[in-house]
């Protein structure tokens, strides 16, 4: 026993006792819980993995059945393999710093006690979710995220735009949500058993399902719940809309963690996706579209934290990409250097807007020198994230182009465009707010070490964290597709990152207003792109108009009023009816209760005369 | 007791009911509606003793003693009530007395 169930339990009382007590605590009480207890889970992520390396198989632990039905039983049991030991590190690891950086960020908020109990929260659901041994539990944690997403989202909740933010999150969730819940049911049918070991060992055994057929739907239905937590089209439109949150937030729960849940289930389930190609190649296809179109509306934005949302969905859909192409270690290779170097950009992002009191990249400039050490770290960043030589982006990045090189090359050009594209975005931000001369008001200045020194932390991983090879870590696990590595493929993927930032250093630093004057020369195209391709608008016309419409004419004014409210009012008005007959029997008169007595009386004796019940 | 039979009784009995009954119903003094339900008991009384003099039984004359002692309970009560309520309203005819409504 390694007592797993203590790392989502130290979250869990840090929650319980800052949501409890804080509100009357002092802030170094808050703090000390809300970082102590986020320290200890990562200590004993440390320890546990210390004790089970090497971890060549899963190490589970059933603690107590949950459910008992018949046959099936699911129980609180918790499972740690290679692939949640990643995603411990990730979680526990980014988590802690970003913990750290939220005292600064936060410390002359409203609500400070509620922003670190719900952060607790959100750390015992995730890591609920990856240690959790069967689909239920997952499911738990799934949802609690969810549940954690939108409070925080809508944390400033006396802005309205971050309210209606929240409820965006939340309810297009619960389409993806409603996909994995017909998986679970379909997986509890097929293979009587939730277990992750027990329903993967039953794939194995079964023929790869060459057409259409239940494993497929499976995957299929697995894969909306995914698309829905992690971003991806058609489903990724909430994600730039949660940046209403806090800054930590969006680092925490909207780029480093809980959108690479949807990568992590997938990658979960490779066995099954392996046996439906067709799913599969879905997967590939979804992210490589996610990868493409939002990388090109992250070109156009100027809110920089927008900038860096439509980034992280694109970087999501590269970790599809790689799932698709049968690379899943590439794909969770991806997710951690993309958990340092794009909580990295967040909290940088962070600092700026910390610095200069606003989020509007047009009014940034000259932040070099007012912020050097935000500069230099986001800098790391950009550089991993824009896959320059020997970063950590680098390494993640070009196993997955090449794994996608070899399920079909035309997914590899696609994903090289992209990569261009991230890196002239990343460095056209950073252009932007560093470079050239302050354009807005006041006086920027650094950031606190309280948040300076994450930022270092995140730098330093940023940098290195490709050297912890983790695709080949997960080898036990996940074979790889790709035998060797064509240095012909990797120098075409360095060379668009660095095209990429030598684009953006050209219109940016060289001869500032050359991106404008593209602009309006592209015109109709640059507006089509900068409004997002008006997909918010358009899924507000097919779909939230239609339901709203239809629930309010048809749901409402004629099922409810007439229907629903006419059943219970008619009953009442029947009743009623009845009883204002009745009342006319109490005249009050003594007289007339006792004829009514005699009369009744008299009507018991005669029905118990005929019906022979004297006896 | 074989001198006369217990149908007697039971008619007698059963006249006397009908009799407080109708009284009950149909008279207008306070005092007289009163008396009917003595009238009643009292027959019921009588449908006591003399079933359980036929069957030998005591039962039935433990009853009849019962009856009384609630006879005389109410009376005492049934009477004051009677005296507050000419007090009150100066009559004592059951059609003004319709406050039982609202």
């Amino acid at each position: 026993m390694q007592h797993l169930w203590l790392i989502p339990a130290f979250p869990l009382a840090g929650f319980l006792l800052n949501g409890l007590l804080g509100r009357r605590a002092s802030k170094a009480f808050v703090n000390t819980v809300a970082i102590g207890t986020v320290l200890l889970s990562f200590l004993w992520v440390l320890k546990t993995l210390l004790a089970l390396a090497p971890l060549e198989t899963a190490h589970v632990e059933r603690y107590f059945t949950w459910i008992q039905s018949g046959d099936l039983r699911i129980g609180y049991d918790l499972a740690v393999d290679r692939l949640s030991a990643v995603m411990l590190l990730v979680v526990t690891g980014v988590g802690l710093l970003i913990h750290i950086y939220a005292i600064g960020y936060m410390a002359h908020e409203g609500g400070y006690y509620r922003f670190f109990a719900y952060m607790n929260l959100f750390m015992f659901f995730m890591l609920t979710l990856v240690l959790g041994a069967n689909f239920l539990l997952m499911f738990v944690g799934w949802e609690g995220v969810g549940l954690c997403s939108y409070l925080l989202i809508g944390f400033y909740f006396l802005r309205q735009s971050a309210t209606n933010a929240g409820n965006k999150a939340f309810i297009v969730n619960r389409i993806g949500d409603l996909g994995f819940s017909l998986a679970i049911f379909l997986i509890l049918v097929n293979f009587g058993t939730l277990d992750f070991a027990a329903v993967f060992a039953r794939i194995a055994g079964l023929p790869v399902e060459v057409s259409a057929g239940i494993l497929t739907a499976i995957a299929l239905l697995l894969l909306l719940g995914a698309t829905g937590k992690s971003a991806q089209i058609p489903l990724y439109v909430w994600l730039p809309d949660a940046m209403e949150g806090p800054t930590p937030v969006s680092a925490l729960i909207h780029a480093a963690t809980m959108v690479t849940a949807g990568v992590y289930m997938v990658a979960r389930s490779s066995v099954l996706y392996l046996h439906a190609p067709l799913a599969l190649d879905v997967v590939a296809w979804i992210g490589l579209a996610t990868a493409f179109f939002s990388a090109t509306i992250g070109l156009t934005q100027f809110d920089i934290k927008r900038v860096f949302a439509y980034s992280t969905v694109s970087q999501l859909g590269y970790m599809f990409l790689a799932l698709g192409s049968r690379a899943f270690g590439a794909g969770i290779f991806h997710l951690w250097t993309h958990a340092f170097f794009k909580a990295l950009l967040f909290l940088g992002a962070g600092s700026v807007i910390h610095a200069v009191g606003q989020q509007d990249l047009r009014h940034m400039g000259g932040l070099r020198k007012h912020a050097p050490v935000t500069f230099g770290t986001l800098l790391c960043a950009a550089v991993a994230i824009a896959g320059v030589p020997f970063t950590s982006g680098f390494f993640s990045k070009d196993e997955i182009l090449l794994a996608a090189h070899h399920h079909s090359p035309l997914m590899f050009w696609i994903g090289v465009i992209t990569a261009g594209m991230t890196a002239f975005y990343v460095f056209r931000a950073i252009f932007l707010a560093f470079f050239g001369q302050y354009r807005g008001e006041g006086h920027p200045h650094e950031s606190p070490a309280v948040m300076t020194l994450p930022l270092i932390g995140l730098a330093a991983g940023s940098l290195a964290s490709g050297y912890f090879n983790v695709s080949k870590f997960l080898e036990p696990q996940f074979a790889s597709p790709v035998e060797h590595h064509d240095m012909l493929l990797v120098a075409i993927s360095v060379a668009a990152g660095l095209a990429g930032i030598a684009l953006a250093w050209g219109f940016y630093v060289l001869r500032p207003g050359t991106a404008d004057r593209l602009a309006e020369r592209l015109g109709l195209l640059y507006r089509l792109v900068y409004n997002k391709y008006f997909v918010d608008e358009i899924y507000r016309a097919l779909v939230v108009r239609p339901l709203v419409g239809g629930s309010r004419e048809v749901l409402w004014k004629s099922v409810d009023v007439g229907v629903i409210d006419g059943a219970v009012n008619g009953i009442g008005e029947r009743a009623r009816n009845i009883g204002a007959m009745l009342r006319r029997l109490q005249s009050g008169y003594i007289r007339s209760y006792a004829t009514w007595v005699v009369l009744g009386a008299l009507a018991a004796l005669v029905a118990m005369g005929t019906a022979g019940g004297t006896r | 007791m074989d001198a006369v039979p217990l149908s007697w009784y039971l008619l007698l009995s059963a006249v006397l009911f009908a009799l407080g009954a109708a009284g009950f119903m149909f008279r207008r003094n306070l005092i007289t509606v009163f008396m009917s339900i003595e009238l009643m008991l009292n027959a019921v009384n009588l449908t006591f003793i003399a079933l359980a003099s036929r069957l030998g039984q005591v039962d039935g004359q433990v009853f009849a003693f019962f009856v009384m002692v609630v006879a005389a309970a109410e009376a005492a009560v049934g009477l004051a009530i009677i005296l507050v309520v000419f007090r009150n309203r100066g009559t004592l005819q059951v059609d003004e007395l319709d406050s039982l409504k609202n």
